[in-house]
């Protein structure tokens, strides 16, 4: 087998030493962490690499040696190198060596059973930072074996233990190049921590205002479950309004934040980040909404401006029925039931204007109230949008139930009359349609009514299809509400920040280039770090939303739709089952 | 070691094979598509063109003018950077994995690297495109939890050709190396579609 070593870009201007890294018998890895330079004492080398392999778990080994020849060669090192072999014992030992032009590298394997050639030898350079920060997506370990985290080293293969290895061997590049340890090394080491009085403080402040800010949240849930909020009207209310569902889902959210445990995995703390910048992106927004309606008096403009609208839409309603009590598109109605439904919608209408009159008085200070809501949050004050609309909007609402209502009672009158027109009947214990035999009387009763409700259908379905249009209307404009909501709430901008800032931290896997390489010398490959592609950073990271709005396919929209039955826009996916 | 051949595609388009040979372990296969005739290019924009000036000619709005410039610019953006494929790479590391590259000609590369231990097979695959049957080579994918399973099939080349296979199944490189503990096989195998 071709044996891979993977050499850090950051020792490749290092000076001469030996190569400390791991060897994955299995692969044929040679994963080299680190140069150690002269002068050391074996000893200690020894130590160190015992002290980093106690932390990691990782088994660190001397790999072999490194030879930079700044000038012309020095005979004497090399023999001297040589000699290193004997004194540190691996097989495979590798001697690698760069030439003074920096462009011709060697590198010799000596085994103890052959001596391979260098073709048998490839040199992987790799980004020591960037591997280290990296996460893999999938995650290699499989969920089931990540309980045995020693079972979990010796199951996972191939590029993944590179990872695993270079991510555990964390100790080892704590040391610093300026410090005057016993040995020295080479690594990647960052450029330096900041030191900054804030972020200390920041530090230490946030375990106690984390404590605070959790107990204060658990006392409001444990306020939300309280017996007087459970009493029958105020519950029903709040499982449908979608102002109750967003504030549930934000108290959700922030517990998850300011929760005191710390998070057990990656993906944990990615959640965390994504809720914390999904929640500050909402109430920055919602502030700047407060502040634009707020400036100009512009809550006293909308309410100025609210009640002539739903004037204008009662009036256009009332022309509507109007148009439909004559002779809509030239149809010929039945009379005495066109009549009959425009007076009872009529009266409806009648009876909504005086309630909104009503209310003018109180409009503007409770648009005040709600804008303030804005401050919770651009989500909160949608929502709020979203279920104002719903109450501004009931007499549409009633007059499509209404409407609803009679054309299902006529349709489901019509079939089963049909049934007995054809000498049949619904079994309802089987569930299943047998064949009948009727008396005349029956027969004759039956056809009388069957042929009523055929003629009254058209006048039923002109309204029900005229109602079921304004519905339609109202419901496209609420889910398109709830989409903007669901976007705010489940966008993960934090790992979308990450990917576009740091492509490395979020990797789908690696790539390889081909190096440049002189006739002689090993084939040198460069592997990087291939990003998650943002579909798949979306997907992932997606938090979950409280689904507000239906999830139903188009076809069984239709089908609900040619039967007459109820649509709701605020049913949600758990009601969807029963 | 470096040659280049030249074949054509399913629709008679003109593609160049490049092979690269850099070790006994390392191979490179680069195919190579013709670039964006200026021909072509012109007849759309010439027709595009042409078409919002009858419906400007027809209605008098101007608005038909200005949205066929932006419908031609995103078009050409859109399809440079989706769907224009310049060069598909194959490299073959042995014992390590297969890389996939496809350069797409705004720049923009997307690469795909299977490692060797999830290659169950490389085969050759026959599926039905119009009203012939074509020959496509593809990887298939260990299923990590049951690995006598296929999770996945991953055709190599999309921008394939009918006689590159021919070259493929009678010097095959892959024949050379078999992943880790496995027999690579070459075999006609049908799958449904």
């Amino acid at each position: 087998m071709v044996l891979k070593a993977f050499f850090p870009t950051c020792c490749a201007s290092a000076d001469s030493g030996l190569l400390v890294g791991r060897w994955v018998p299995e692969q044929g890895f040679a994963v080299v962490l680190a140069v150690v330079h002269f002068p050391f004492i074996p000893l200690q080398v020894r130590e160190l690499l015992a002290r980093v392999q106690r932390a990691s778990q990782v088994g660190l080994a001397v790999l072999g040696t490194w030879c930079h020849r700044r000038r012309e060669p020095e005979e004497s090192l090399g023999r001297f190198l040589e000699g290193l072999g004997a004194l540190f014992t691996h097989k495979p030992w590798l001697q690698l060596s760069r030439e003074p032009d920096s462009r011709r590298w060697n590198c010799k394997v000596s085994s103890p059973g052959a001596p391979c050639g260098e073709d048998q030898v490839m040199l992987i350079f790799y980004d020591q930072r960037q591997v280290l920060l990296a996460q893999l997506h999938p995650p290699a370990t499989l969920p089931d074996r990540r309980a045995g985290d020693a079972t979990a080293t010796a199951a996972e293969g191939g590029l993944a233990a590179v990872f695993h290895t270079v991510a555990r061997s964390e100790a080892l590049f704590q040391s610093d190049r300026f410090d005057e340890g016993p040995v020295r090394l080479t690594h990647w080491q960052s450029e330096g921590v900041e030191a900054s009085i804030l972020v200390e403080l920041a530090k230490w402040a946030s375990g106690p205002v984390c404590l605070l800010l959790s107990s204060l949240l658990s006392l409001l849930s444990w306020l939300s479950t309280w017996r007087l909020c459970r009493l029958c009207p105020l519950a029903f209310l709040c499982s449908k309004l979608c102002t109750c569902q967003q504030l549930r889902l934000r108290l959700q959210h922030l517990q998850l934040v300011f929760s005191t445990q710390k998070a057990e995995d990656p993906a944990q703390l990615m959640r965390k980040a994504n809720t914390l910048v999904s929640v500050l992106l909402d109430v920055a927004l919602g502030l700047a909404l407060l502040s634009w309606l707020h400036r100009e008096d512009r809550i006293g403009q909308l309410a100025d401006a609210l009640v002539p609208v739903a004037d204008r839409v009662a009036e256009e309603l009332q022309q509507l029925l109007e148009w439909l009590m004559g002779a809509p598109a030239g149809l010929k109605m039945n009379r005495a039931l066109d009549q009959v439904l425009g007076r009872f919608f009529l009266y409806h209408i009648h009876l909504w204007i005086s309630y909104i009159h009503l209310m003018s008085p109180f409009v503007e200070r409770i648009l005040w109230h709600v804008g303030l809501s804005a401050c919770l949050g651009l989500t909160v004050a949608l929502s709020l949008l979203s279920d104002i609309l719903a109450l501004l909007t009931f007499h549409i609402y009633c007059f499509y139930v209404y409407g609803a209502r009679l054309y299902c009672l006529k349709v489901c009158g019509l079939s089963s009359l049909w049934r007995l027109f054809r000498g049949k009947k619904w079994n309802v214990l089987r569930q299943r349609v047998d064949s009948c035999s009727y008396d005349l009387d029956q027969l004759f009763i039956g056809t009388l009514l069957f042929t009523i409700l055929l003629f009254l259908l058209p006048t039923t379905a002109l309204y029900y299809l005229v109602f079921t249009l304004l519905r339609l209307l109202v419901v496209a404009v609420q889910g398109l509400i709830h989409l903007l909501v669901d976007l705010v709430n489940s966008l993960p901008l934090y790992s979308l920040g990450l990917r576009l800032c740091r492509p490395y931290r979020l990797a789908a896997g690696v790539k390889f280039r081909v190096l440049e390489r002189e006739s002689d010398g090993p084939l040198r490959l460069l592997m990087q770090i291939n990003p998650l592609p943002y579909s798949h950073v979306v997907h992932n990271f997606r938090l979950p939303s409280c689904g507000c709005h239906p999830r139903q396919s188009w076809s069984s929209l239709c089908r609900k739709l040619f039967f007459g039955e109820l649509i709701y826009p605020w049913r949600q996916r758990g009601d969807k089952q029963d | 070691m470096e040659d280049e051949q030249s074949f054509s595609d399913i629709s008679g388009g003109r593609l160049s094979l490049q092979r690269r040979y850099y070790t006994q372990s390392c191979r490179e296969f680069c195919l190579n598509c013709p670039r964006l005739s200026l021909r072509s290019l012109t007849a759309v924009t010439c027709t595009v063109w042409l078409v919002a000036y009858g419906l400007f000619a027809l209605c008098e709005n101007s608005m038909i003018l200005s949205s066929a410039i932006f419908i031609t610019l995103i078009g050409l953006l859109g399809y440079l950077h989706f769907v224009k494929i310049d060069q598909e790479t194959l490299l073959i590391i042995d014992s390590l994995g297969i890389q996939m590259t496809s350069s797409y000609a705004s720049g923009k590369e997307s690469t795909t690297f299977i490692e060797m231990g999830k290659v169950k097979d490389i085969v050759i695959n026959e599926a039905i495109y119009m009203q012939k049957v074509i020959y496509y080579l593809c990887i298939l994918l260990k299923d990590p939890l049951e690995p006598q399973e296929i999770s996945q099939v991953v055709p190599v080349f999309q921008r394939r050709d009918e006689k590159e296979m021919k070259t493929c199944s009678t010097t095959s490189p892959f024949v050379k190396f078999p992943p880790a503990g496995e027999d690579s096989r070459l075999e006609p195998r049908s799958l449904s579609l």
